[in-house]
């Protein structure tokens, strides 16, 4: 069966507390927050639920500008926020439960927020002394 | 007041299957704040999809989990679809309703066992996991596959079952049946089961629903939210009602899944009666382009499965949001407050999966 089309709104990071208050206040529930590489720049998108009808808010980021927690407005944002800090490297201001990096233990800082891995195409000439 | 103290919980630990380190601040016995750190299973499975062909990584998407393999599989397949418009032949909804359910009751019956065991009642275990196979030998017949099964494909399933294969399945429910009211019986009635849950670990369902919390574990807060009331797939065709019970503890959430096995038998009677004949599988040509969040309902609550893709083989991002992560906040709230024997059956209680959680 064919899913319903869904629409998400782009808005800017000073728009972002008062549209998640509205969410808030209209009956949403927070379904969860995903960061995506756009580019060079990153875009958080945040979900909500109501009567089983999904809706996005999506805002632009990047790794130097801090994001506004919503987590005074949905507690349960805090592991999201937190995730999001640890893998794309980008901050959040005032969150809740800040575990301030210790969340997802990485042996690389952010491995999803900058380049890891060097793809190698040509096999590398061995030297012998 | 006492002196506080931190006692280190896992990474390894006897009840937990996967790794997870809980810092367990103590005030005497009793815990004050819980705090997680993951990342000793995080494989980085998300970043493979820039690398992997997007109807190869149906594969992938099947091992971020070893338990609830079989629906990211399909989640993911539906979101893909989702976006490519590909509207896949009935027969595939309805073979992939059947498998989520085995997958379903496969899964409660692994976390029924490891609970009983969390309690130290080893009997039970051994009952649980002894039923859990009969589960798995119908997977294991269907598809090829006891855990993995390895037979979603993008525009549908590879594997078909004939007319005598949907008769015996049938005629294996009633035995099903019987061998779930028992164990249903033992969690609901026994003494030693109720002493170690009830009134443990409470989570009041305004709480749930601030906390974000999905799957039994909302469920057994009075809230019934359920994925699968969206009627994605076959679903829209099968009656289904999710299970809720209202106790918010540790009790309710253990019959929420004890519950949700006979759920899971009825909808598997329901789509054998009602399974269509004809296709399974439709061809698919081309890259997708678009975007989808696509939700499904996994034993251990709402999955979503997030596809991203610019017109080329490789998608642009795969994002999971697992159950396992959305009850983390739960399961810090419940904690704080709990005597320290208490913690153990406390985390089973979200049925924590780190593998899927992490990716």
């Amino acid at each position: 069966m064919k899913q319903p089309e869904q629409n998400i709104e782009t808005i800017t990071v000073e728009d972002l507390i008062h549209r998640v208050h509205s969410f808030h206040d209209d009956g949403y529930r927070l379904v969860q927050i995903s960061c995506a590489q756009e580019g060079d720049t990153f875009e958080l998108t945040y979900t909500f639920d109501r009567d089983l009808a999904l809706s996005h808010l999506r805002i632009p980021a990047d790794q130097e500008t801090s994001i506004p927690s919503i987590s005074r407005i949905y507690l349960a944002s805090f592991v999201y926020e937190n995730e999001i800090a640890d893998l794309f490297g980008i901050p959040f201001s005032g969150i809740t439960v800040d575990y301030k990096g210790t969340f997802i233990r990485t042996s690389i800082p952010h491995p999803f927020g900058t380049p890891q891995i060097a793809v190698v195409k040509k096999k590398p000439e061995d030297k012998h002394e | 007041m006492s002196k506080q103290i931190i006692v280190p919980f896992g990474p390894q630990h006897p009840v937990l299957p996967e790794p997870i380190h809980l810092d367990l601040v103590l005030e005497d016995e009793r815990v004050v704040e819980a705090i997680p750190s993951i990342g000793y299973v995080h494989r980085g499975l998300e970043k493979l999809v820039e690398k992997r062909d997007y109807k190869d990584y149906v594969f992938i998407s099947e091992r971020i989990c070893g338990i609830c393999s079989f629906i990211h599989g399909a989640t993911y397949c539906q979101g893909v679809e989702q976006i490519m418009g590909i509207e896949i032949p009935r027969r595939a909804e309805f073979l992939r309703a059947i498998w989520s359910e085995y997958s379903r009751m496969h899964s409660h019956l692994l976390w029924l066992g490891c609970f009983a065991d969390s309690m130290g009642y080893e009997n039970l275990f051994m009952n649980c996991w002894k039923v859990r196979e009969k589960i798995l030998d119908v997977l294991e017949r269907t598809t090829g596959g006891r855990v993995i099964q390895g037979v979603n494909r993008v525009g549908g399933v590879s594997r078909d079952m004939d007319a005598a294969e949907l008769k015996r399945i049938e005629s294996e429910i009633p035995g099903l049946r019987a061998d779930f009211t028992e164990l249903t019986r033992i969690f609901d009635e026994d003494l030693t089961v109720q002493t170690r849950t009830k009134g443990i670990g409470m989570l009041p369902k305004d709480k749930a629903w601030n906390l974000g919390a999905v799957g039994p574990v909302i469920r057994g807060s009075g809230h019934a939210i359920d994925a699968r009331s969206t009627g994605y797939g076959a679903y829209d065709e099968l009656d289904f009602n999710p299970v809720v019970r209202d106790e918010a503890d540790c009790h309710a959430r253990c019959l929420v899944r004890a519950e949700e096995l006979f759920t899971s038998l009825d909808l598997i009677e329901n789509a054998i009666d009602r399974i269509p004949a004809g296709e399974i599988l439709v061809p698919v040509k081309g890259n997708p382009s678009g975007e989808y969040y696509a939700r499904a309902e996994q034993p251990r609550g709402e999955v979503i499965h997030y596809v991203k893709a610019n017109g080329k083989k490789n998608l642009l991002r795969h994002r999971v949001r697992t159950p396992t992560l959305a009850n983390v906040p739960a399961l810090v709230h419940m904690l704080a407050g709990c005597e320290l024997a208490d913690v153990p059956v406390i985390v089973l209680t979200i049925d924590p999966c780190i593998g899927c959680m992490e990716r």
